[in-house]
């Protein structure tokens, strides 16, 4: 940690990190976000994008964003909106994922959190291909999984192609009732590899957290300290099918809730992994439920190629291990390089 | 190979059961039409309702060891067991449908194993054998073992019936045997619990959970099927097992705002009582496997139907239910009127835009 070289603060970094790159080639450059008031083609909370009024067959449109039709075709594309989901028509895959559910309404939703509140800064997004499948591996932390979300909002809003990030998620999110339909709609599925290995094969950007409940549930004072990995089953998933790997480090979602005690017996009772206390949770009640409003920054790493190992690689356990400790390596490595920049928690 | 040569010439005798049925009284007559085909056997233990044509119809029951005398009488080479059933066709609750299911299989595979002339069993099964769990991976294929194999019901009935048809595999291996994996059939005819629970003026569904749903239509049934029955075509295996569903997933929310039905979400814990109410009052079969098909969904992988049984189905999951919504004909709300009323609200005055965008946030839920 010490010998990591620190990189001088960018102007940029002070901004909103959310600053979009829509149209933005991915550069060879890993540099920061590119900077400046985002392209504001890109749509404020809850409204929709001219893609639905095209896509409801409404008007044909060749004004840009700007001119004055612009709030008859919001509210055309509003209403062809309600009207393909009152009456059931649209489409959903295998996993479940409503793509135009996600689009429409939840990344509405979560985008305030992830630009206003928590105000993500990404950088290297281009570290994420363009097309085919990817593999990206975080850290994982927070205590409730909003770091999943906002890596999720991060990669939808932030990447040149908008690549949907599929997430994996823990047994116990497709048990809870209306928690595991809006995964499902938000197009998170099981963390198992079938799944992850169809939606890699299928080419799409798959997100894990391979440090599972023990790095969500790990106690404040072991913040950044990355966990074990599972037993690397990610690695040999993204071997069998031949895509890179993403390593990804998350700064400032450790603070959100920090855990100061666990309450064994009542996790027990609940049947949850662990039952969280905070200074303000369960004193405050639900007010202690709000997570604390810190500084986050989301930066991907260099992709570690594994389609240069033969088929067989994926059974050898030693290459696994070595492969799972590189990337665990990386990430640890770029979290304190993260913390050294950072002035301070929610700044 | 003798011996199929043999009923090249002479033709094929194709014995199927369950066809006092809607599904095995459309099979009997489409596998009569098949040129290759000689005489059809039509087996049930009830008469059926429906024409058969020129098949012969046989009144017997699976459960009774005279069917082996049936097979060896009219030396049937291909058996086609259809009376795997969800549904009691006539009369007779759960229990007689679970010994057809499951004594009537037992019976017809003994008969099977005895025959010399038979070369081709085809099972109809169904996905149920997979079960539902939180736990299990997005898609099944054929060889995903389930995480909780189902504790009951029909579901355990197409599992124990696979497992006799496994064994009869391994004891008969000249005989070609296709199990055949249904996702939910939908024909004209209700024919499935599912079915019937679609038919009801308003769903009760499971609160905070949107099952992933799969279906298959009743004609791509009997295509498949015929495809089964037959020689394998060139380049294909009819023989393994194949899950069989139509492409595409519906979740049970489109189903209900596409049949016009609305639903009425029900706590889990509260779920199983709706369901003996139902139960009691004869509307549906509300089982247990039912509820949790209902809860957690399942969706079946058809590369194999596709690349091994070289089938495409000609009707899409979405194709399928839209067919039956007809058929049913109008809900509550049907998806026309909300339509309209959607389009009502476009004509409301400007301002009207920004409770337009809001809706669409709640309606989508």
């Amino acid at each position: 940690m010490a010998d990591a070289k620190v990189i001088p603060f960018d102007d940029d970094r002070s901004r909103s990190g959310a600053a979009r790159r829509r149209g933005v080639p991915p550069g060879g450059g890993r540099g920061p976000v590119a900077a400046g008031p985002a392209p504001v083609s890109a749509l404020p909370g809850g409204q929709v994008p001219e893609g639905a009024a095209e896509a409801a067959g409404g008007a044909p449109q060749d004004g840009d964003a700007g001119s004055g039709s612009g709030w008859d075709r919001r509210i055309a594309g509003g209403l062809a909106f309600l009207r393909r989901r009152l009456t059931g028509d649209y489409d959903v895959d295998e996993f479940g994922y409503d793509k135009e559910l996600t689009d429409q309404v939840l990344m509405s939703v979560l985008r305030p959190l992830a630009d206003k509140y928590f105000r993500v800064e990404v950088k290297g997004i281009e570290n994420i291909p363009s097309d085919g499948g990817a593999l990206v591996v975080a850290n994982h932390s927070g205590t409730l999984p909003l770091d999943g979300l906002m890596l999720q909002v991060a990669v939808h809003d932030n990447h040149p192609a908008e690549r949907h990030l599929r997430l994996l998620a823990a047994d116990l999110v497709f048990m809870l009732p209306v928690v595991n339909e809006l995964a499902r709609k938000a197009g998170h599925t099981l963390a198992c590899a079938e799944d992850a290995e169809r939606l890699l094969q299928g080419g799409e950007v798959v997100g894990v957290m391979p440090e599972g409940f023990k790095g969500i549930g790990k106690p404040f004072g072991e913040r950044y300290k990355l966990q074990r990995f599972g037993r690397g089953g990610f690695v040999s998933t993204a071997l069998r099918a031949g895509v890179p790997i993403v390593p990804c480090s998350i700064v400032g979602a450790e603070e959100i809730y920090p855990m100061i005690g666990n309450s064994k017996t009542l996790a027990r009772v609940l049947g949850v992994p662990y039952f969280p206390i905070t200074p303000t949770f369960p004193w405050l009640g639900p007010l202690g439920a709000l997570p604390l409003p810190t500084k986050w920054t989301i930066q991907f790493g260099e992709p570690i190629p594994t389609d240069g190992y033969p088929p067989e690689a994926a059974e050898d356990p030693m290459l696994m291990f070595n492969l799972t400790d590189q990337v665990r390596e990386q990430i640890q490595h770029t979290l304190y390089k993260l913390l050294v920049q950072r002035r301070s928690v929610f700044f | 190979m003798n011996d199929r040569r043999k009923a090249l010439i002479l033709g094929k005798i194709v014995l199927v059961t369950g066809a006092a049925r809607q599904l095995g009284g459309r099979f009997v007559r489409r596998i009569h039409r098949d040129p290759g085909v000689d005489r059809v056997i039509a087996l049930d233990a009830v008469t059926p309702g429906h024409q058969l044509g020129d098949a012969e119809f046989v009144l017997a029951d699976i459960r009774q060891s005279a069917i082996a005398r049936i097979l060896a009488e009219h030396s049937v080479d291909t058996v086609v067991h259809l009376d795997v059933s969800a549904k009691a066709s006539g009369a007779g609750g759960r229990t007689t449908v679970k010994e057809t299911n499951v004594i009537g299989t037992m019976q017809l595979l003994g008969a099977c194993q005895k025959s010399p002339a038979v070369q081709r069993l085809v099972v109809k099964s169904s996905t149920n054998v997979y079960g539902s769990a939180p736990r299990d991976p997005a898609v099944f294929t054929e060889t995903t073992p389930p995480k909780s194999l189902p504790s009951g019901g029909f579901a355990k009935d197409a599992v124990e019936v696979e497992g006799y048809v496994r064994g009869f595999a391994r004891r008969r291996p000249d005989v070609a045997v296709c199990v055949l994996r249904f996702a939910n059939i939908l024909g004209p005819e209700p024919d499935s619990p599912l079915a019937d629970y679609l038919t009801l003026p308003v769903l009760p569904t499971v609160l905070g959970y949107d099952p992933r749903l799969q279906f298959v239509h009743e004609d791509d049934v009997v295509d498949v099927l015929e495809i089964a029955a037959r020689e394998p075509r060139r380049g294909t295996l009819n023989s393994g097992t194949f899950n069989i569903a139509g492409d595409g997933v519906l979740l049970l929310s489109q189903c209900s705002r596409r049949l016009g039905r609305p639903t009425v979400p029900v706590l889990l814990p509260a779920v199983t009582w709706v369901g003996t109410a139902l139960r009691t009052i004869g509307m549906t079969d509300f089982s247990p496997e039912q509820i949790r098909l209902l809860t957690h969904g399942r969706v079946v992988s058809t590369v194999q139907m596709r690349e091994t049984l070289g089938f495409r189905p000609r009707f899409t999951t979405a194709e399928t239910f839209a067919e039956f919504a007809r058929s049913r004909g109008p809900g509550l709300l049907p998806p026309e009127r909300v339509g309209r009323a959607v389009g009502r609200l476009a004509e409301l005055p400007l301002g009207g835009g920004q409770a337009g965008t809001t809706h669409s946030t709640h309606g989508a839920r």
